[in-house]
C-alpha cells in the first residue's frame, strides 16, 4: 500500500432520515484505497455497501466523518475544486439497464462528460476518442450511433465503463457492477476491469456480495456488517484465515468453486435475520447471530483492531478457536 | 408517423383532426373570405334567418344578428380571437408551468413546497372565478384576457410536469449524470425534460379546448376582448335576448365552440393513448 492513499474514508457516517427516525446506513467506517489498488467491499444486502459508494461519489452527503481524496476533504473543498475532483472518482452502477439515458446514443453518452468538462478532450478529437474508448471496452466503432436498448446487459455495462473512463478517473467505484450479469459475461467484464487497471493504473473500490468475484479481482477485502466493517485485510489473509465469525460464516456458505475452500472447514449456518439498522443491537452489532457471542458482546462494542491475526478485526474473540455447534 | 399508421387511425381521429384543421384554417383565412367589420351595421337586414338574401344581394348563410351583421363573418372572426387567446394562453401558461414544475419536481424541498402550495391555494378557487376577478381588474383587452387565463392555467401544467420530473429524477441515469458532474440545469434540460414533454403535450392539447371555453365565458360576461373584436362569447351573449325570435345568433357560435372543443378533447385523448405504450390505438 502506498504512503498516501488515493481515497480515505475516516469514521464515515451516512444517515438516511425517515419520517420519524434516522437510520445510520453507514455507522463509522474507515477505509482506504491506494492508487492502482483494488479493494473489495463485501457484505449482505442492506449492510450499507451501496451507501458508501453513493457517499464517495457525492450522491449522498455524509453526516459525520470525512471522505478524503489524496488527503483533501471533499466536504470542505470549494465548489469549483470539487467539480474538478469529482472527475477523478466515477461510479459504475449495478443495473446497466437503468444507468444509461435511454434517449442518448452511445456516442452522446460518451461525449457528455466532455461537454460538461470542456478541456478534457478537444472537440475535434471527440469522434476519434469515442472510437478508442469503444475499442478499449471491446465494442465496435459502429456501436457509437446506437441507443442503449439495442445492447445486451454485458454490452451496456461495457458502455457504462467506457462512460466512466471518459473523464480519466483515478478511482472507479463499482457498485455491484457485475451482479446483474450472466456468469460468462461477468467473467468478461471482470477481465476487462483488470485489463483497464493494468493499462491505465485506475484503482477500484469493488462492492459486491459475491465472494468469488471479489477474490478474483481484489488486493484487499473489507467485510461489512450492518453499517460497520467487521474485518479488513489482504485478500489472502481474509480468505485463508478469517478471524471474524461473520467472515467465517460468509466463507463457509460460499459455493465451493475456488481455492480458499481447500481449507476444509465446517459449514457455519447463521440463524436469524439481519437486525434492523433502525435499532442496531447494543455492543457488537453481530452478536445476535454470532455463535461466539458472550455477555461481554452485548455491553462492549469491539473496536476494529489487529488482535494478533495480522489484520484488523472487530471481534472480542477473534483468536478463540470456538468451533460452532453445527445445527445439523 | 408513416402513411400506414395514419390510415390505421380510428375514424374519430380523422373526424377530430379534420374538424380542428377546418376551424384553424377558417380562423386563419376567414377574414379573407368574409371580412368582419364591427362598425358596419345594416338595420334592414337585422335578424335574417340563415340562408336569406341580404339587401346588398349577398347570401347570409348563417343569418344575421340584431344589427344586421353577417354571422358567418362574425363567427370566423370569433374563431380567430378564440384560437389566438387559447394558443397563446397555453404557450405562456405551459411555459411557466413547465419551468416551475421542473424546479419543484427536480429540486423538491422548499422550492417544491412553495410552488405546490401556491398551486394548491390557487386550485381551491374555481379557476373561472379567478379569471373573472383578474379580467375585471385588468380591464377588457385581448392581452389581459390572456394574462388572466394564463394565471389560472399554469398550475395544471406545473402539476403534470412535476409528476413526471419526480418519476425521473431518481432514476439511475440521472444519478450517473450527477456523478459525471452535470449541472442541475443540464440535468433538467437533457435528462428530465424529455420525459416530461409527452404528458405536457397531452395536457396542453386538452387545455387549448378548455381555454377556448374560458375565453368565451369571459367574453359572455363582458370581461373578455373589447366589443370591437368579435368573440363567440359576446356573440352568444347578444343572441341570448333573441333566443325566441332569432335562435341562430346564439346557436351558431355555441355550436362552433362545442364542435371544436369536443374535437380537441378527442385529439388530446388520442395523444394520451399514443404517448402511453401500454394502450393500443383501436
Amino acid at each position: 500500500m502506498p504512503d498516501e492513499p488515493l481515497l480515505e474514508l475516516v469514521d464515515l457516517v451516512t444517515t438516511y432520515r425517515l419520517r420519524r427516525a434516522e437510520v445510520h446506513a453507514v455507522a463509522g467506517v474507515s477505509l482506504s484505497v491506494g492508487a492502482g489498488e483494488t479493494v473489495g467491499l463485501v457484505g449482505e444486502s442492506g449492510c450499507g455497501k451501496s451507501t458508501i459508494a453513493r457517499t464517495i461519489v457525492g450522491l449522498v452527503k455524509p453526516s459525520a466523518g470525512q471522505v478524503l481524496f489524496e488527503g483533501r476533504d471533499l466536504a470542505t473543498l470549494p465548489a469549483r475544486e470539487l467539480r474538478r475532483l469529482r472527475q477523478e472518482i466515477q461510479l459504475v452502477f449495478q443495473d446497466p439497464y437503468a444507468s444509461l439515458n435511454p434517449r442518448m446514443t452511445v456516442a452522446a453518452l460518451l461525449k457528455e462528460a466532455w461537454r460538461i468538462h470542456p478541456g478534457i478532450v478537444p472537440r475535434r478529437d471527440w469522434d476519434a476518442e469515442v472510437r478508442d474508448l469503444l475499442a478499449r471496452v471491446g465494442l465496435r466503432p459502429e456501436h457509437a450511433d446506437r441507443y442503449p436498448h439495442q445492447f445486451s446487459g454485458g454490452q451496456r455495462q461495457r458502455i457504462s465503463i467506457a462512460r466512466a473512463l471518459t473523464v480519466r478517473p483515478r478511482l472507479i467505484v463499482c457498485d455491484e457492477a457485475v451482479s446483474a450479469l450472466d456468469v460468462s459475461v461477468r467473467a468478461q467484464i471482470l477481465n476487462l476491469l483488470q485489463e483497464l487497471q493494468r493499462d491505465l493504473g485506475v484503482a477500484y473500490l469493488f462492492i459486491s456480495h459475491d465472494l468469488g468475484v471479489v477474490h478474483h479481482l481484489c488486493d484487499r477485502v473489507a467485510v461489512m456488517y450492518l453499517g460497520k466493517i467487521a474485518e479488513i485485510g489482504p485478500k489472502a489473509e481474509i480468505y485463508q484465515r478469517p478471524a471474524h465469525p461473520y467472515t467465517q460464516a460468509l466463507l463457509s456458505a460460499a459455493p465451493a468453486v475456488d481455492d480458499w475452500r481447500d481449507v476444509d472447514r465446517a459449514e457455519i449456518v447463521l440463524t436469524g435475520d439481519v437486525p434492523s439498522p433502525l435499532a442496531p443491537p447494543s455492543g457488537c452489532r453481530f452478536r445476535t447471530r454470532c455463535f461466539k457471542a458472550e455477555d461481554r458482546c452485548a455491553t462492549e462494542e469491539p473496536a476494529l483492531l489487529d488482535r494478533g491475526g495480522g489484520h484488523p478485526v472487530a471481534c472480542h474473540f477473534a483468536n478463540s478457536t470456538t468451533v460452532p455447534a453445527t445445527p445439523h | 408517423m408513416t402513411l400506414d399508421t395514419i390510415t390505421r387511425l380510428p375514424l374519430r381521429a380523422h373526424l377530430a383532426f379534420g374538424t380542428v384543421l377546418l376551424f384553424v384554417a377558417a380562423g386563419v383565412l376567414g377574414p379573407l373570405l368574409a371580412p368582419f367589420d364591427p362598425t358596419r351595421t345594416s338595420p334592414q337586414d337585422r335578424l335574417s334567418p340563415p340562408g336569406s338574401t341580404l339587401s346588398d344581394g349577398t347570401t347570409a348563410w348563417l343569418g344575421t344578428d340584431q344589427v344586421g351583421q353577417d354571422l358567418l363573418a362574425e363567427v370566423l372572426a370569433g374563431m380567430r380571437t378564440s384560437l389566438t387567446v387559447a394558443v397563446v394562453t397555453v404557450l405562456i401558461g405551459g411555459g411557466v408551468g413547465l419551468l416551475l414544475g421542473l424546479l419543484a419536481g427536480y429540486f423538491g424541498g422548499w422550492s417544491d413546497g412553495i410552488i405546490s402550495r401556491v398551486g394548491d391555494i390557487q386550485l381551491a378557487f374555481p379557476s373561472l372565478l379567478l379569471a373573472i376577478l383578474l379580467a375585471g381588474v385588468l380591464g377588457p383587452s385581448m392581452v389581459n384576457v390572456i394574462i388572466a387565463l394564463a394565471v389560472t392555467r399554469w398550475v395544471i401544467f406545473a402539476r403534470v410536469v412535476r409528476g413526471s420530473a419526480l418519476a425521473v429524477r431518481d432514476r439511475e441515469f440521472v444519478h450517473s449524470a450527477r456523478v459525471m458532474g452535470a449541472s442541475p440545469a443540464r440535468i433538467m434540460l437533457y435528462y428530465i425534460l424529455p420525459s416530461c414533454l409527452p404528458p405536457l403535450l397531452v395536457a396542453a392539447t386538452v387545455q387549448v379546448g378548455l381555454t377556448m371555453v374560458a375565453e368565451a365565458s369571459l367574453s359572455f360576461l363582458g370581461l373578455g376582448v373589447p366589443t370591437t373584436q368579435a368573440s363567440w362569447g359576446s356573440t352568444i351573449a347578444q343572441g341570448r335576448d333573441y333566443l325566441a325570435s332569432a335562435w341562430w345568433i346564439a346557436a351558431v357560435p355555441g355550436l362552433a365552440l362545442a364542435l371544436v372543443v369536443v374535437a380537441i378533447g378527442i385529439l388530446g385523448d388520442l395523444l394520451r393513448d399514443a404517448s402511453d405504450p401500454m394502450t393500443e390505438l383501436s
